[in-house]
């Protein structure tokens, strides 16, 4: 509770700075009062300093990284990124868009980083005309709102499980599959989808479930070894992932292990053992390239690297994308919200994650899932499921 | 239905023995402290989960290159066990001096010791993850830590198709020895005879010349001992531990310390045994998700037709 009211207070303390700094700027622009627009101001909303900034930091990078390439160039039009810190928090945002509109004037959004929160202000966005680009809310409902304004450039939850289950029954044809999750709602849905997915490729499934603080999953172990499936599909986080395929690899089992977005993290390598991790298959919608990446993907890690001093984590090149479609709507000579929104509408260019067009209700038109197989105990990216092949 | 049951009865017993081990062990520090204070001690947990971190940082620290065998093995697990003994009984006898014994001075009511065990319980929670675990490890403290295996996964023999592996038969006779020897220090030595006094009546055992205070710490030592051992074992067979690892487990303890009788030693080695093994059972037919429902059922029916647990006896009744 206190944490809240905290947070609440610094971010009325981060506003009010904010404010000041606006009214600065805007005592600055004053002297281009009746000519060009030399400047706009882009926005960067979600969770930067909160307990899951971990995946809300690097996208943020990712969209610097993007606008300061174009800044350098001495465009016409310069772009401002501005950060909004929401903490996540669908109140927050809320407040935030508020005085973004107002006050600061942005033209666009890239974000909010989280469902939750692109839910609560999705409406905001569609009055005030101001278009936005997530790099990383999956929540299928969020296209099925009517908004106009909203995009996102990663696939949504429902695209995960079939994209898991039919790139393994495309790699390992299997006859059997055992379905696992704990009993949270992301990891109940992700078995649920991919288990239909198994089914309607004609794919025996049998299914098994545990509670998320159960740190003995000998009964689990029994059943699936009973079985012999083929696959292990485990819907779920690292840290029950980690410890569910230690356990399993100890009870003989050697079937291929895959997982999802919320597994993939070097926390599963480490949890589950170097030895046992091997070979794991995870999958997720977004794209994050491995030291062995070759061609525009090497040189986004490269120039990531150098520039956030750390290796591209999870959504960095969804914020990189997301960024880039601004950039290409404000060089197109867009400087108001609408103008850019339509912009939006037609755009068309190759991303580093992957080709950026958007559906009528703002879903990317490619909704890839990326696969990733622990290798020597890293996570390396293989590529879009429909392209990447197993090794070993 | 029948083939499940068939295929999986018996790897399913095995699973059930060795965390139902763990459970016996834990369940001893609940009944222990019952016995004496007629306290729950809900910090208990947390002192097993002490005791993961002592097994963790001792691993981490001699860092075996690969699995062990022979004397080594026997070495690097009596260090580990003994090593997380000590600490946890240390810090359960710290736990009483500072959450407990002040308010019992006081005289004041077994509610407010619960409370206090509770703030324990969560203080202890949070001091680890905020301050201990990244002091200890480097690494966020809510994270979940690994340990290098120390014990390698070998089946030494098989009945059926359950296979009976080195670190299952580990857990198992370290825990029936550590169960043996809590049973003769407290029916056999002095200090247990004081035990079972105190248990019995408070009062008639001071004017016994029995120091209760004294007794109370050493309670909590061999329970807190328990729950340390509990916590090598723990760490050597599940390789992980985190803050909150006490929590759940904690609870399953102290039903299987009610389950076998309050207060009678053992009846928590009866009831974690029983409790492992009907959590496995009923997942065969049920699911693993069935298994805290089949455990509370279970638990819930034999209050109901015997209230004081399976063997219902308690501490003070235990044969001198």
């Amino acid at each position: 509770m206190s944490g809240a009211r905290l947070g609440r207070v610094l971010a009325l303390a981060a506003a009010s700075s904010l404010v000041l700094a606006a009214c600065a700027g805007g005592g600055g622009g004053g002297g281009d009062a009746g000519g060009e627009v030399t400047s706009v101001k882009i926005g960067f909303m979600g969770d930067l300093t909160g307990e899951n900034s971990a995946i809300v930091i690097p996208p943020r990078n990712g969209a610097k990284m993007a606008i300061d390439e174009y800044n350098a160039k001495s465009p016409k039009v310069k772009i401002e990124l501005v950060p909004y810190d929401s903490q996540g928090k669908p109140d927050q945002a809320t407040s935030l868009i508020t005085k973004a509109v107002t006050q600061d004037k942005i033209v666009g959004l890239i974000g909010p980083a989280f469902s939750g929160e692109s839910k609560a202000i999705g409406g905001q966005l569609e009055e005030s005309k101001l278009p936005s680009v997530s790099p990383s809310a999956t929540n299928p409902g969020l296209a099925q709102n009517g908004w106009t304004y909203w995009h996102r450039v990663v696939a949504n939850d429902d695209d995960q499980g079939p994209g898991i289950a039919e790139f393994l029954v495309k790699a390992k044809a299997p006859k059997k599959a055992f379905v696992l999750s704990d009993d949270q709602e992301y990891s109940v849905g992700l078995a649920d989808a991919v288990a239909k997915s198994f089914e309607s490729a004609g794919v025996t499934v049998e299914r098994d479930k545990f509670a998320k603080d159960a740190s003995d999953y000998s009964s689990t172990v029994t059943k699936v070894a009973a079985s012999k499936p083929d696959v292990i599909v485990f819907g779920g986080y690292y840290a029950q992932a980690g410890r569910l395929l230690k356990q399993l690899r100890d009870g003989g089992v050697t079937a291929t292990f895959a997982s999802g977005d919320g597994s993939l993290d070097q926390q599963l390598v480490t949890g589950a053992g170097a030895q046992a991790a091997e070979g794991a298959v995870l999958a997720c919608p977004c794209n994050i390239p491995s030291a062995d990446v070759t061609g525009p993907l090497k040189e986004f890690f490269d120039k990531y690297k150098a520039s956030a001093g750390a290796d591209p984590a999870i959504y960095a090149t969804e914020g990189y994308d997301a960024a880039t479609a601004f950039i290409k709507a404000v060089e197109a000579g867009n400087t108001t919200g609408e103008k850019i929104n339509e912009y939006l509408k037609t755009i068309s260019f190759e991303g580093v994650s992957k080709p950026i067009k958007f559906k009528a209700n703002g879903e990317p038109e490619n909704n890839a899932i990326f696969v990733y197989q622990v290798k020597g105990g890293v996570l390396k990216l293989l590529g879009p499921a429909e392209e990447a092949k197993l090794e070993g | 239905m029948l083939d499940d049951f068939l295929n999986q009865f018996l790897p399913s017993t095995v699973g059930g023995l060795v965390f139902g081990s763990i459970y016996a062990l834990i369940a001893l520090g609940y009944t222990m402290v019952y016995g004496v204070l007629r306290l729950i001690n809900f910090a208990h947990s947390e002192i097993f989960m002490i005791g993961t971190f002592t097994s963790l940082v001792v691993i981490t620290a001699i860092a075996p290159a690969s699995p062990l065998t022979g004397f080594a093995l026997f070495g690097v697990m009596l260090l580990i066990i003994l090593l997380s003994a000590a600490i946890s009984g240390g810090a359960a006898v710290l736990l009483e001096l500072v959450a407990y014994r002040p308010l019992r001075k006081k005289g004041a009511t077994r509610l407010t010791a619960l409370i206090s065990a509770i703030g324990a319980s969560l203080f202890l929670q949070e001091l680890f993850a905020l301050v201990i675990i990244p002091w200890l490890t480097g690494k966020p403290g809510r994270n979940q830590q690994s340990a290098p295996r120390i014990v390698d996964r070998d089946t030494v023999f098989s009945i059926g198709n359950a296979a009976i592996r080195t670190d299952h038969i580990i857990v198992i006779v370290a825990a029936v020895i550590m169960m043996i020897a809590l049973d003769r220090v407290v029916n056999r030595t002095k200090i247990g005879r004081g035990i079972r006094a105190t248990a019995q009546d408070p009062e008639a055992a001071v004017l016994m010349g029995v120091s209760i205070d004294n007794i109370v710490r050493v309670t909590f030592l061999l329970g807190g001992a328990m729950a340390g051992v509990a916590g090598a074992l723990y760490l050597m067979e599940f390789e992980n531990t985190v803050f909150n690892v006490g929590f759940v487990l904690g609870i399953k303890a102290f039903t299987a310390a009610v389950l076998g009788g309050i207060g009678n030693l053992r009846g928590a080695l009866l009831g974690g045994i029983v409790l492992g093994l009907i959590e496995n059972w009923g997942a065969i037919f049920l699911g693993s998700e069935w298994k805290d429902v089949i455990a509370f059922t279970v638990l819930v029916v034999v209050l109901m037709f015997r209230p004081t647990g399976i063997l219902g006896e308690s501490l003070q009744k235990a044969r001198a």
